[in-house]
């Protein structure tokens, strides 16, 4: 196995974009201390402040382009096998390019320290893109010279800020909320589960039938009223306040005392147990459904806040060629 | 008045037709009759949409008509427009009843009443008029049918079919979908019907809407008057008598040759034996002259050998010499060889120079030669690499090849082979990668045979085997245990040696056994596992190539550990004794069997305390253990974005060749629903074009013949193979990303080729794209990989978390 494929997100080819992010930044530093940045009215308009802004969109814009390298799969042909065969002549069919094909060299997998040729992987680019938004933080604010006020110019570093503040909820939702659903799901999918309720629901419908009316109506309102997802707020919370399925399990305990005596005591067992079993699987699909929003919903944050970015960023860079 | 013709071809099958088109190509004046009122009625009978096979595949096609493995429908129409185009004279619901005369002066007389005069007769009636029945009273019930057309016709009916052949058992699938089935066959196992039809069979019995009986045969069938069932059909099956009340039976038992029809034409038969075929010269003429005989009625009962006799046996009846259909294709084969000069020549050299093949009948061996290439490889040209997987077998008709393979110690052995060896016969059983590296020397003639071929070989010839296992043997030993054994000291070690094979799950031995000896893994893969605290513990997978048992030989112990097979297994057991003699003579295996123990102590103990087991042992329930390459997917750090999938539609026409979702998860792990390219592919096993294969890199891939039968999507266990129609698929550009602009493929804006045929698709290990594979690529997380099960599976020391934390 090629070990590099395993490597987490963080550690990526042994640290490769933590150590260029740091050599960036100790660089971009080490400039800012020695040309006594503190005394320059705008350090901006400075040489040293242009070059940091320069490096600064550049970097914006390889951090965008992560959209579109997600959303891309290059295909670069095999061009060694396209013309070992086309230069296999004397075969009738694939069965017989197969066959010759044994005497060419073998196309080497290669590995991915190289892929960048033809794209990279994207664990490459995302493990890139984290350590150049840290790194961005830095170089942006020096870039500023640390100075702020009312202004365009500084409402492009507060949205790169929070870009980048989303950034971090991000990775930190990545690393912990996949075990999470996985812990929670097994090998069950949200559409087993889903399948799994309604049959407990039917169930559940035809134990009550033959029990007092009073059941039947928390049984009904377990059935209808009982919410998974909703809005994402909602999702993101994960839970549905007075759940009626936890308040039916609750309160078919409580009537099957009041019953103990006069109806069917068992269908009363099997209906609590019924209940109680689908409270559990509500409980678990709230929970994928929870995890999966958490996972997956900052990004309505992340992405529309870039784009805001990125139109401050224009103003400002028109902006400052006014003032210039 | 009668109409005189120079040629009257009765029964317008395959090769009736294919004889009246080429007599109408010529001009001849001739007539096609046939009983039925359409052409191929056999064909035409068949259930709708079946797909016709054009086996055997490499049989060159010598006919007017044109004929390829497809749908029935489609070979029907073909068939019917052509004869029109070619202008062959047809009459169809035209009986034969009786043909006198002989050459030149045939009369041939028509349940019409109506008499053809004709020069030549060509019969071509083949045995479906003459359908075997049940031979038991009750045979001629209303409700015993041998022939099924439409099986959704029959509903909620209880069926007895009888018959343990590719009908039989077809019907009876077929049936099973809305009626009660019993499947009586007359022997012990359903070893009579294809290997695609057997698995779907056996699915269906264990689902239980099958039942079957075998070594039954059928004692007689009445009609009840009373009760739901109007069928008794009574059985004697092993236990004895049984009755089992139905609605019908439909016996499928084959057809006989119509001997009483044929035998009244003046047709001699050899034996008395119903089976038998009449008695023809070469050019298929019967013993009444100018009467000849071709297809199924004269023992040829596919499709393309009846269509080539068509035609020969219009050219023999005007007198032009005709070769054999394959002699063009063998001629040229051999063509490149130096000194031979004709066909003859050429399978004359092979029986005279390959030992091998020696078995060999001239008609076994000229097929062979049509599935096989011959190469005359340039002095010091490679034939296959070490670590290549390609899986063909070659045998050396002239010259040398010299083998170099590693040693257990890393150090190069090269051996060379002379004419009247073969090799390739390691990688072909074991479906693994070259052990080593071939290089031609002067000289060198090679014949090259593709696995199929060669695995059909391997089953239809017990000698071929025979001979195969005798010299694989001493290599197996050589390869795996010490390649510097002298040849006494393995011509005594393999002597007494087994072949054994066992089926997944069997045991090979138990822990606490008396050591027999050494198992040398030839093919397949096994675990080994320990009992501990009452639960079976793996601490080892041990794959092809390899030998297990020794560590009972060198403690003189009984067995420490259970060995169990983890795919289908094939072994070589050699003697304990032997391998002790051989051990004590021999320091340097002595050593190197001692350093494999200590190895695998210490493997042992440090899998006791990981969840390596756990993980092993569920992987290997999934099939892993056979795998080549298979897709895991590390859950803890997948972000369910299902971008694998995307990336995949992406490089292969929009059509995911892999299902993040489906599979199952072991702690973390996951195995996704995506091909993992099996040693031995279960794929590979029944495709009529032989369109999948695996290339030099170990990619199993299907090729551009398919015809879409479905075969492969229906043998393979994992379930990872799609048919699909073929689509036209762009890739979205930059700008269209940007904007969002929705995939092909998401708004169902196919634009679905001409031809809207479904082919097979599965995953190529994005084998024409340079770099790995889109799947793994495109995950953001890293989570996706790919292994190869012995990499991973052997990776026992500190288990998976180490296997992560490490790098």
């Amino acid at each position: 196995m090629d070990m590099m494929q395993h490597a987490t997100l963080l550690k990526y080819n042994n640290y490769r974009y933590l150590k260029a992010s740091s050599l960036l930044m100790a660089i971009a530093v080490a400039a800012y201390i020695s040309v006594d940045a503190a005394s320059e009215h705008s350090f901006g308009g400075t040489r040293l402040g242009y070059a940091l802004g320069i490096v600064s969109t550049l970097i914006m814009f390889l951090l965008m382009w992560y959209g579109i390298a997600k959303r891309r799969t290059p295909r670069v042909p095999d061009r060694r096998q396209h013309q070992e065969c086309a230069g296999n002549k004397h075969n009738n069919g694939d069965t017989q390019a197969v066959f010759s094909a044994q005497q060419k060299v073998e196309r080497r997998r290669c590995p991915v320290k190289k892929s960048w040729r033809y794209g990279g992987t994207l664990q490459g680019w995302l493990s890139a893109h984290v350590y150049l938004g840290i790194l961005l933080i830095v170089l942006a604010s020096l870039h500023a010279g640390f100075q702020f006020g009312w202004n365009v110019h500084t409402l492009s570093y507060v949205l790169m800020l929070l870009v980048i503040a989303s950034g971090f909820y991000g990775m930190y939702a990545y690393l912990n909320y996949p075990r999470q659903i996985t812990q929670n799901m097994a090998s069950d999918t949200l559409g087993d589960l889903l399948l799994k309720i309604a049959e407990l629901d039917e169930l559940a419908r035809i134990r009550a039938l033959g029990l007092p009316d009073d059941v039947n109506t928390l049984v009904l309102k377990a059935r209808r009223e009982t919410r998974l997802g909703g809005s994402l707020f909602q999702q993101l919370i994960g839970c549905q306040r007075d759940c009626p399925t936890a308040l039916a399990v609750q309160q078919v305990q409580e009537l099957g005392k009041k019953y103990i005596n006069d109806e069917q005591p068992k269908l009363m067992r099997d209906l609590y147990s019924v209940l109680l079993h689908k409270q559990k699987l509500v409980l678990r699909a709230r929970n994928e459904i929870m995890l999966k929003a958490r996972l997956g919903g900052w990004l309505y944050l992340h992405v529309p806040l870039s784009i805001a970015l990125l139109a401050a960023l224009i103003a400002h860079i028109v902006a400052i060629f006014f003032y210039w | 008045m009668s109409e005189n013709f120079k040629i009257v071809i009765v029964g317008a099958g395959p090769g009736g037709m294919s004889a009246a088109a080429r007599a109408a190509e010529h001009g001849i004046s001739h007539i096609l009759l046939d009983a039925a009122p359409h052409v191929a009625n056999t064909i035409y009978r068949y259930q709708k949409g079946k797909l016709v096979m054009a086996e055997p595949t490499q049989l060159p096609l010598r006919s007017t008509l044109s004929f390829g493995a497809g749908v029935r429908e489609d070979i029907l129409d073909a068939w019917r427009q052509e004869l029109v185009k070619h202008r062959a004279n047809m009459r169809m619901d035209a009986m034969v009843s009786a043909i006198s005369g002989q050459r030149g002066n045939f009369q041939i007389k028509l349940l019409s009443g109506e008499t053809l005069n004709a020069e030549f007769v060509v019969l071509a009636i083949g045995l479906q008029g003459n359908i075997r029945k049940l031979g038991v009273p009750g045979e001629d019930l209303p409700r015993v049918q041998y022939q099924l057309d439409d099986p959704d016709e029959f509903c909620n009916e209880t069926i007895v079919v009888v018959g343990g052949g590719d009908a039989g058992v077809e019907n009876a699938l077929a049936l099973a979908r809305q009626n009660r089935v019993i499947l009586i066959n007359r022997q012990e196992e359903f070893s009579n019907c294809r290997e695609a039809n057997f698995n779907l069979l056996m699915t269906t019995v264990t689902e239980g809407r099958i039942e079957t009986r075998v070594s039954t045969r059928a004692e007689r069938v009445g009609t009840l008057s009373e009760g739901d069932f109007p069928v008794d059909f009574v059985a004697q099956t092993p236990q004895g008598l049984e009755q089992i009340k139905c609605h019908r039976v439909i016996a499928r038992l084959g057809a006989n040759p119509p001997r009483k029809l044929v035998e009244s034409f003046g047709v001699s038969f050899p034996n008395k034996d119903p089976a038998c075929v009449p008695q023809l010269s070469e050019q298929y003429e019967s013993n009444v002259p100018g009467l000849y005989i071709v297809g199924a009625l004269a023992g040829y009962p596919l499709i393309k050998q009846a269509m080539n006799q068509g035609y020969e046996v219009v050219e023999y009846i005007l007198g032009n010499p005709v070769e054999p259909a394959d002699e063009a294709l063998l001629r040229e084969k051999f063509a490149s060889i130096f000194g031979i000069h004709s066909v003859s020549e050429g399978i004359a050299l092979i029986k005279r120079n390959q030992p091998l093949l020696e078995s060999l009948t001239t008609l076994q061996l000229r097929e062979f030669m049509l599935d096989s290439t011959v190469w005359v490889p340039q002095c010091g040209e490679v034939i296959f690499k070490r670590n290549g997987y390609s899986n063909s077998f070659f045998s050396i008709l002239e010259g040398n090849v010299s083998i170099q393979v590693e040693g257990q110690d890393g150090v190069e052995i090269v051996f060379t082979l002379g004419a009247g060896d073969f090799f390739g016969e390691m990688g072909l059983l074991s479906g693994r990668r070259r052990s080593g590296t071939a290089i031609a020397g002067e000289g060198c003639v090679l014949v090259e045979t593709p696995r199929r071929s060669m695995l059909k070989l391997l089953q239809a010839s017990v000698g071929v085997q025979r001979r195969l296992d005798e010299v694989s043997l001493k290599r197996i030993v050589r390869n795996y245990l010490d390649a510097s054994l002298p040849e006494s000291e393995l011509d005594h070690l393999v002597q007494e040696s087994q072949f054994k094979q066992y089926a997944v799950g069997e045991v090979l031995f138990n822990e606490g056994d008396k050591a027999d000896g050494l198992y040398m893994i030839r093919r397949g893969s096994v675990t080994v596992s320990r009992l501990i605290g009452g639960k079976e513990v793996v601490l080892a997978y041990i794959s092809a190539g390899n030998y297990v048992g020794e560590m009972a030989l060198v403690s003189n112990m009984p067995r420490s550990a259970t060995v169990r097979a983890a795919s289908p297994t094939e072994v070589v057991l050699l003697e304990a004794e032997r391998v002790n003699a051989v051990m004590n003579r021999n320091s340097s295996i002595r050593s190197k069997v001692d350093n494999r123990y200590l190895e695998r102590i210490r493997l042992g103990e440090s899998a006791l305390s990981g969840e390596f087991s756990g993980l092993v042992k569920f992987l290997i329930d999934q099939g892993v253990g056979e795998a080549t390459d298979v897709l895991l997917i590390d859950y803890s750090r997948c972000i369910r974005c299902n971008n694998c999938e995307a990336a995949c539609a992406d490089v292969h026409d929009g059509i995911s060749r892999l299902n993040r979702e489906a599979g199952p998860t072991y702690e973390q792990i996951h195995v996704p629903a995506s091909c993992r390219h099996c040693e031995h592919p279960h794929c590979m096993k029944d495709c009529p074009p032989d369109a999948i294969h695996r290339s030099v890199n170990g990619e199993v891939f299907i090729g551009n013949s398919c015809i879409g039968c479905g075969n492969c999507q229906g043998n393979c266990p994992y379930g990872v193979i799609q048919m699909t129609t073929q689509r036209t698929y762009k890739q979205r550009s930059i700008l269209q990303i940007i904007f969002g602009a929705a995939n092909h493929h998401s708004n169902g804006q196919y634009k679905v080729a001409e031809a809207d045929t479904r082919k097979a698709v599965k995953c190529d290990m994005c084998k024409g794209i340079l770099g790995v594979p889109a799947c793994v690529r495109a995950c953001p997380t890293g989570g996706a990989f790919r292994v190869s099960p012995e990499v991973f599976l052997g990776y026992v020391e500190g288990g998976w978390e180490s296997l992560q934390s490490e790098h």
